[in-house]
């Protein structure tokens, strides 16, 4: 039987759920065996190159390309886990959610203190740039999720647990310490 | 007063004293029953629900029922048990709880119901309202981001007997807990941190403290809000 298939992404999120995987410690090279990877940063497979079992989304939707990448995992997954605060609730990103994102942009590109050398008052304006959402989304709100992981970042025992009782089809088990939100 | 009573929770056989509310008579028997608006030492408002039980298939508040001889109590039934996780996801959405970033994470009190109940995300989408913060006073950090409306601070936060923390209206959409700038800078530093313990969650904050304790070592990293009274 060929292993069931993993993808990983990034959206808005700050790479420390991918870095809790890490976390697995020496647990990696047993799940190497137990799993393949297809389209993750962990093996730098850019584009799907066949459908597969589990995704693994950290981060919320703050702009234009999370949506498409969101998407495109929900089309390319059988199952896809909202993996950590940002992908369940839009985390950190989300403190921008109340103010108008004008008033964002100008505070990082022309009012902030740390702003400095943009003399020519230059906003990021290019074709080629995602666009900024009105405010970060929830995974979920976007596409169906089939699973939650909480946690900033999710302890590396239960994004183990999580993928040994998704590709055995055990029981997840759930110790009280591994369930937290920050 | 002091007429021992005998009352029956899930079944179990229970004794207190006449007088005493059924939430305090749970825990003399070593039965936990979720509260939030409720606060030992303060007289109960009876707002939040999340203590509901049932009497003869009734609902009631827990912390403001007094116990009487011979009841019979419904506590740990799916019905309830359903209804208080459903009050803790409205409050997560109804509120910008961003954990990672509050310092009370880890010795909150609706957090810690959170993962009581195993939140692993509300059913309800999240609202992300706007709410404001009150930083002007010199110890007191309060915001109302993280404010669950239940008064522990209107009850329970005095300066020279006057209250610190009052609803700023009446009714209405726009509804909330202020902080009075004045009488708040007026509180010692002690007395800022009682305020901020007496808030469930992270909505007073003691200004300058911080992130003082290292996770692992908060008061609910290890064993679930209740289990200090069940294992008792
Ligand atoms: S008040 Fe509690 S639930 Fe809200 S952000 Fe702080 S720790 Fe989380
Ligand atoms: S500030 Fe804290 S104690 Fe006061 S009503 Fe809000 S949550 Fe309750
Ligand atoms: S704790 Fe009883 S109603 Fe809130």
């Amino acid at each position: 039987m060929s292993k069931p298939v993993v993808a990983t992404t990034s959206l808005a999120g700050c790479f420390g759920c991918h870095m809790s995987l890490l976390d697995i410690d020496e647990r990696i090279l047993e799940l190497i065996e137990l799993v393949e990877f297809n389209k993750s940063p962990i093996d730098d497979i850019k584009t799907f190159t066949k459908h597969c079992d589990i995704g693994l989304i950290e981060g919320g939707c703050c702009n234009s390309e999370n949506i498409h990448v969101l998407k495109d995992f929900r089309k390319n997954c059988t199952i896809l886990v909202s993996l950590g605060e940002c992908a369940i609730m839009g985390g950190l990103p989300a403190l921008r959610n109340g103010i108008p994102v004008e008033e964002c942009i100008r505070e990082a590109y022309l009012d902030g203190p740390t702003v400095g050398l943009n003399k020519e008052q230059i906003l990021p304006n290019d074709d080629e740039l995602p666009m900024i959402l009105d405010k970060v989304y929830p995974c979920h709100e976007i596409v169906k999720i089939d699973y939650y992981l909480p946690g900033c970042a999710p302890r590396a025992d239960l994004i183990w647990n999580a993928l040994i009782a998704l590709v055995t089809g055990d029981e997840l088990k759930l110790p009280y310490e591994v369930v937290k939100f920050d | 007063m002091n007429e021992k009573i005998k009352i029956h929770i899930d079944g179990k056989e229970c004794w207190t004293t006449n007088g005493t509310s059924i939430i305090d008579a749970a825990k003399e028997n070593g039965i936990f029953i979720p509260s939030l608006c409720h606060v030992d030492g303060i007289k109960p408002a009876g707002s939040c629900r999340i203590c509901n039980v049932q009497v003869n298939g009734r609902n009631m508040t827990a912390c403001s029922t007094p116990a009487v001889d011979g009841m019979h109590i419904e506590s740990n039934i799916p019905e309830l048990e359903e209804m208080r996780k459903a009050i803790i996801e409205i409050m997560f959405v109804a509120g910008n709880h961003f954990c990672p970033a509050c310092e009370k994470s880890g010795n909150c009190e609706l957090q810690a119901l959170g993962y009581r109940y195993q939140m692993m995300v509300p059913r309800f989408p999240y609202e992300f309202p706007e709410k404001g913060v009150n930083a002007d006073s010199k110890y007191i950090y309060h915001d109302r981001n993280r404010c669950i409306m239940c008064k522990r601070c209107v009850r329970g936060v005095m300066k020279d007997g006057k209250h610190v923390f009052a609803f700023n209206s009446r009714g209405g959409e726009n509804l909330h807990i202020e902080l009075d700038t004045e009488l708040a800078s007026q509180l010692t530093e002690a007395e800022a941190l009682a305020a901020m313990d007496i808030c469930p969650v992270g909505a007073i904050l003691k200004k300058e403290r911080g992130y003082y304790q290292p996770i692992g070592e908060r008061k609910y990293d290890k064993e679930p809000i209740g289990s200090e009274i069940e294992n008792k």
